[in-house]
Order: C-alpha cells, then structure tokens, then sequence
C-alpha cells in the first residue's frame, strides 16, 4: 500500500492530511501516481493545474516527477517550503 | 543537536550549552529569527499578523534538518551546532528559528550558520500560515530564498 500525505495549501484544498491507496498497475512515476489522484479525486486536478509549484517527497525525500514507485513508499505532496 | 518543538526557547541556555559542547573553540555565532508583524512591509496593502500557525512533516522535518547539518559540517571544522525549530502557533514577536554553530574560527562560525538557514528556509518542509483580521493565508515562499542556496553551490570550503 502506498501511503500518501498532504500538507499545508494542498492538505487543506483536499480536505484530508492522508490517505493509503493500493498501487495501481498503471502507475510507474510520481507524474503517473498525479495523473490517477486527478483522476479520482476531482479536488485534485486544480491543485495540479494550478501555476504554483507542487512538491513531491518519496520515503521524506524530495524527487523527480519520474520517480519510480515502488509498493511500500510514502508519498508526500506539498507547496514549496517556507520555513526559517 | 536539533530540535522541532512548539515552546519558547532561552537564548542564554542555549548559548550555555553549545559552549558547553564546543569546549575549547574560539567562536560561537548564534542566529534567532522572530515572526514579523508584517510579512511583506513594502505592501502598504498588507494586514498586520496576529498569529501564525507553523506546520511541518514530522519525520522528514528532522531528517532534512540533519542532512543540512551534516553538510555544514563537511564543509566547515565545527566544534558544535545547534538547531532549534519552533511549531504550532505562535504570534508577532515570538522566536521561530535559531541556529548556533561553534568552531575555533569566526569564519566558519558565520558561514556555517547562514549556510544552515539558508537551506532551512527552502528544504525543510516548513509551512507558515498567517492570520490577519482579513482572514488567514499560507506564506508563499520567495524566490530570493531559493536563489539564497544557489550561492554555495560552487563554493564548496576545503
């Protein structure tokens, strides 16, 4: 199961902070993982569409949009950091 | 030594402690920064804040944190660090951040501890939410912020 968290502008527009989902045989890389969350959650597609900047973390790294998935990883999205 | 926390924190204790730890070591610089009341004052548009909620990714916060600390640490001789990182609520006036850094030279002590903010303000997964009497919104982060890394990129210290 992957399991995929939210945080900040992007937890607060999906209106949820995580969620687990079975990794879909069609998805491959980060982009495809985007792609089928649009596709299923209609609240997601704006948050992509939108001309801010979407970070993706794999296992609380931050990576490529080609990132490959594997079964286990924790996913996080999230905008750009604004901490100090 | 790192720490997220959501209390306050002693300047004086923690200067203690890192001098403490840095034993014979000839410059410490510490670096504290508040929350602004203000975030953009050359806005005039701009609503004072009343508060700020601090949110972060538990587990990757400290990890990132350490990653950064290790590197300051393979670039510069440091004799002690110390980051301290505040969450949750806090309003106009609070400390938010401090970053101490000792070695035997002031040089070091100062690069090392931009350095660290530097790369704190842009790969620590930190997000700052402001609440005015307007409402509340989510702080965008400032591309001068991420051009602040870039500096170090080719200069790395032997």
């Amino acid at each position: 199961m992957l399991s995929i968290h939210y945080f900040a502008s992007i937890r607060e527009a999906l209106d949820k902070d995580h969620e687990q989902l079975e990794l879909p045989e069609s998805v491959a890389s980060v982009a495809d993982l985007m792609r089928h969350l649009s596709t299923i959650n209609p609240l997601f597609k704006p948050i992509l569409d939108a001309d801010r900047k979407v970070l993706v973390a794999v296992n609380q790294t931050v990576v490529d949009k080609d990132y490959r998935l594997s079964e286990d990883d924790e996913v996080a999205f999230f905008p750009p950091m604004t901490g100090g | 030594m790192i720490s997220i926390q959501t209390d306050d924190f002693d300047l004086a204790v923690e200067y203690r402690h890192l001098r403490e730890l840095a034993g014979d070591t000839g410059a410490i610089v510490t670096f504290t920064g508040l929350v602004r009341e203000f975030h953009e004052p050359e806005d005039p548009a701009a609503r004072p804040v009343t508060a700020l909620q601090l949110e972060h990714y538990p587990g990757m916060t400290e990890k990132s944190l350490q990653s950064i600390v290790d590197e300051a640490n393979s670039r510069w001789r440091l004799s002690g660090v110390r980051v301290i990182h505040r969450v949750g609520a806090m309003q106009p006036g609070d400390q938010i951040v401090m970053v101490g850094t000792a070695s035997a030279h002031r040089q070091d002590a100062f690069e090392s501890a931009e350095y660290i903010m530097d790369f704190l303000k842009s790969r620590a997964p930190f997000w700052k939410k402001q609440l005015t009497d307007a409402g509340s919104d989510w702080i965008e982060s400032r591309d001068a912020d991420n051009v602040a890394t870039t500096r170090w990129q080719n200069s790395s210290k032997n």
